[in-house]
């Protein structure tokens, strides 16, 4: 254990703080809008001072710094104390970047890494199928060889930001006689290919934040896959595990008990500041406990990868705890708030944009995404502890 | 930088894992907690022979001179093994004291003779974390006066008392007008127990008047606590997926259920991020002093909402054996709901957590 702050740190905070200080206006605010200029034009000032995509390599658009767990919660923790928005971090970002590195040829990782750290390549998901859920191994989108192309045929449910992305990465069964976890390949084309048709579904939150996606004879160039044919379900798998760890950051629920923090000094209720009232602060402590557990556990999954000492259920348990966790810090929030919690877009006494009844609601969304609570719990008993799968039927 | 034990650590907290293994089976936790023992002396015996005792006291007074991290991965395998022995008071506190606000001469006396295990010291603080009745100790011309609950390592050859002034004392166990009870708790596997004190001599520790060395055993005990809870439960969720494993109804391991599978992965997923927390407040204690209390607080009331929560799960998924002496499981149930209450109960380590944050 050695997390000693030696002035190399010190500095490091200092230039962090100046940077925020003289930059941190042009971060977006509120609800990011992915393609707004300003926003690309944030993404890329973070670039260029390696506060993102810092342990990326150079040659791929990233800033090349070594790995270095205390400069990563430094930025976590200065992001959160400034309330400003620490860049994309998209699905194609924190999922298919760290998979392009792993499973990637060359010649991939050269033409996707940088579009895609810089904002200008929208990645979303082709994973979960109506049919397909918590049992996504068993998807039915099928892929054909013609000649010099795949021809996908199928349809994906609950893509997030589909309607936003230029590209997408998708699993398709290749090959139908193998076993269900052989059969899988893991295919990339871009979202204007012909056959691409895209429906919105607006869920609870009022958004339509997520979307069916029909594939009728798309074609895609027959290299454009990352792994061979039928290495999809590994390939998945590894971004499976991003995921997890994506989920429910601890960063970023950082930022938003900060910003509880503060909403619970300046609102009031019966003149009282809700910091005040002993019942709230027990909550509020009970969260931050849980959080400080959540954040050490990022420290040791960051330092397990870099030193050679696997933290395997420490990374299992991040997605179940984490999104459970911010779920009920987003519902305190609403809970200390009372009748004015409840108030949502339009009312003239909303507070905060109606983010906290907002993330309440999507957090619940992604309880159940990314693979739900019940799924995770069978992933942690059986890889974790140990544990035998259920039987299957005959 | 590193995020994680030691080869050093790992092997220390191997070596008295093993160790506790063959001298500490829970039949010699059983017998101890049983009869009343006063003292386990084969274990501790056992124990001294590795060092254990003089674990964070200076190598100039005979010990190992390691951290509050490397006491509380040690702590962390008493809870494990339920062991019977001292430790938090004499092995951790009573030398943190000692040598940051003893005297030369009380350094001299007691350091090395704590390091060999030659002598118990109990520590008297719970008043500072919530006095119950009229529990406490005032100190006036070198005598003490009053009532002190809850004292760690009660079966001790003298006490480090706290007055209400936050100044430490030491005052020996045979000590004229020192009246002793011990306290029966639901945890047989240690003792504690109560002090009256009638003009009792004492020999106050000159460096502790301004009450922060007593804050930090505070929060190095909450620490210790919550890191035998993390072991006590890290045990109780083994035995729970391990029983799974070989209990069969309707034709299957009940492991392959869904309930039952789902009842350990929740323990597992509350526990497993409490390892990183403990290990960083542990730390903090003697690297991060800006978030040592903080961290401290959160530690123990966390690791003990999580450890109850495991002491309930894992006897649940034993079914009606969970519920047995024979089995033996509660001797850990026990031990984490003592934990729970010791230097502040979880809502206590909370409320002094907002205080520390100025909420």
């Amino acid at each position: 254990m050695d997390l000693s702050f030696d002035p190399r740190y010190e500095r490091f905070r200092a230039e962090l703080r100046a940077f925020l200080d003289t930059h941190g206006h042009e971060a977006p605010r509120g609800a990011v809008d992915l393609r707004a200029s300003a926003t690309l034009a944030w993404q890329k000032r973070l670039l260029a001072a390696g506060y993102a995509g810092r342990t990326i390599p150079r040659e791929y658009g990233g800033y090349g710094a070594a790995p270095d767990i205390l400069e990563a919660r430094i930025i976590a923790e200065e992001f959160a104390s400034a309330q400003v928005f620490a860049g994309l971090a998209g699905q194609g970002i924190k999922m298919l970047i760290p998979t392009l590195l792993r499973f990637g040829t060359e010649e991939q990782r050269q033409r996707f890494i940088r579009p895609t750290l810089e904002g200008e390549m929208i990645w979303c998901q082709g994973y979960s199928e109506p049919n397909a859920g918590s049992d996504l191994a068993s998807l039915r989108t099928r892929a054909v060889l013609d000649g010099d192309h795949w021809v996908v045929n199928g349809q994906k449910i609950w893509t997030s930001t589909a309607h936003l992305a230029d590209w997408m990465f998708c699993l398709v069964r290749t090959e139908p006689e193998a076993p269900k976890h052989k059969g899988i390949s893991f295919l990339l084309f871009p979202m204007t290919t012909p056959g691409i048709e895209i429906r919105p579904l607006t869920t609870m939150t009022g958004d339509a934040s997520f979307n069916e996606v029909f594939f009728t004879d798309v074609r895609v160039p027959r290299d454009s896959m990352i792994g061979g044919r039928g290495d999809g379900w590994k390939v998945a798998n590894t971004l499976l595990g991003f995921e997890r760890g994506m989920l429910g950051d601890p960063n970023v629920t950082l930022m938003r008990f900060n910003a509880l923090v503060e909403l619970m000094k300046h609102e009031t209720v019966d003149g009282r500041r809700l910091i005040d009232s002993p019942v709230y602060r027990e909550r509020l402590m009970k969260i931050q406990g849980r959080m400080l557990a959540l954040r050490a556990n990022d420290l040791r999954l960051l330092s397990a990868g870099l030193n050679d000492k696997p933290a395997p259920l420490a990374g299992l348990v991040v997605k179940l705890v984490g999104t459970e966790l911010r779920h009920e810090l987003e519902a305190l929030a609403i809970d200390a708030l009372g009748e004015l919690g409840v108030l949502y877009r339009g009312s003239p006494l909303l507070r905060d944009a109606g983010m906290w009844q907002q993330h309440y609601m999507y957090f619940l969304g992604l309880i159940i995404g990314g693979g739900t609570a019940q799924i995770q719990k069978n992933i942690i008993a059986e890889r974790g502890l140990g544990m035998p799968r259920e039987p299957q039927l005959a | 930088m590193d995020f994680g034990l030691s080869e050093e650590q790992v092997l220390l907290t191997d070596s008295v894992s093993r160790l506790l293994t063959e001298c500490a089976p829970l039949e010699r936790t059983r017998r101890f907690a049983e009869r009343l023992e006063p003292r386990a002396d084969d274990v501790w015996r056992a124990l001294v022979d590795q060092g254990v005792p003089g674990l964070v006291i200076d190598e100039t007074q005979g010990g190992s001179g390691l951290g509050l991290l490397d006491a509380a991965l040690v702590a962390e395998v008493l809870g494990r093994h339920v062991a019977p022995v001292p430790f938090v008071a004499s092995c951790v506190l009573a030398p943190h004291a000692l040598a940051h606000a003893g005297s030369p001469a009380q350094q001299n006396e007691w350091l090395p003779r704590l390091a060999s295990g030659e002598r118990v010291v109990g520590v008297a603080q719970s008043e500072h974390c919530g006095a119950r009745e009229d529990a406490g100790v005032t100190a006036h011309g070198g005598r003490l006066e009053g009532r002190a609950l809850f004292v760690l390592d009660f079966e001790a050859d003298a006490y480090l008392v706290a007055s209400r002034d936050g100044a430490l004392h030491l005052v020996s166990a045979d000590a004229a007008g020192l009246e002793r009870t011990p306290l029966v708790t639901i945890d047989r596997s240690r003792r504690v127990g109560e002090l009256r004190f009638t003009a009792v001599p004492a020999d106050t520790l000159p460096g502790s008047a301004d009450g922060h060395v007593l804050a930090e055993l505070i929060a190095r005990g909450r620490v210790m606590h919550a890191a035998d809870t993390l072991g006590a439960a890290q045990h109780m969720l083994d035995q729970a997926v391990a029983y799974a494993g070989t209990r069969e109804q309707f034709g299957r391991k009940i492991a392959s259920f869904q309930a039952v599978k789902h009842l350990c992965a929740d323990m597992a997923s509350q526990l497993e991020p409490c390892r990183a927390l403990l290990w960083y407040a542990a730390y903090a204690q003697d690297a991060l002093p800006d978030e040592a209390a903080l961290y401290a607080c959160h530690a123990k009331a966390h690791l003990a909402e999580v450890g109850s929560f495991v002491a309930r799960t894992a006897t649940e998924v034993h079914g009606g054996m969970g519920f047995t002496d024979l089995l033996g499981l509660h001797y850990w149930f026990k031990r984490i709901g003592l934990n729970r209450q010791l230097l502040g109960s979880p809502e206590r380590a909370r409320e002094d957590a907002a205080r520390l944050q100025g909420l």
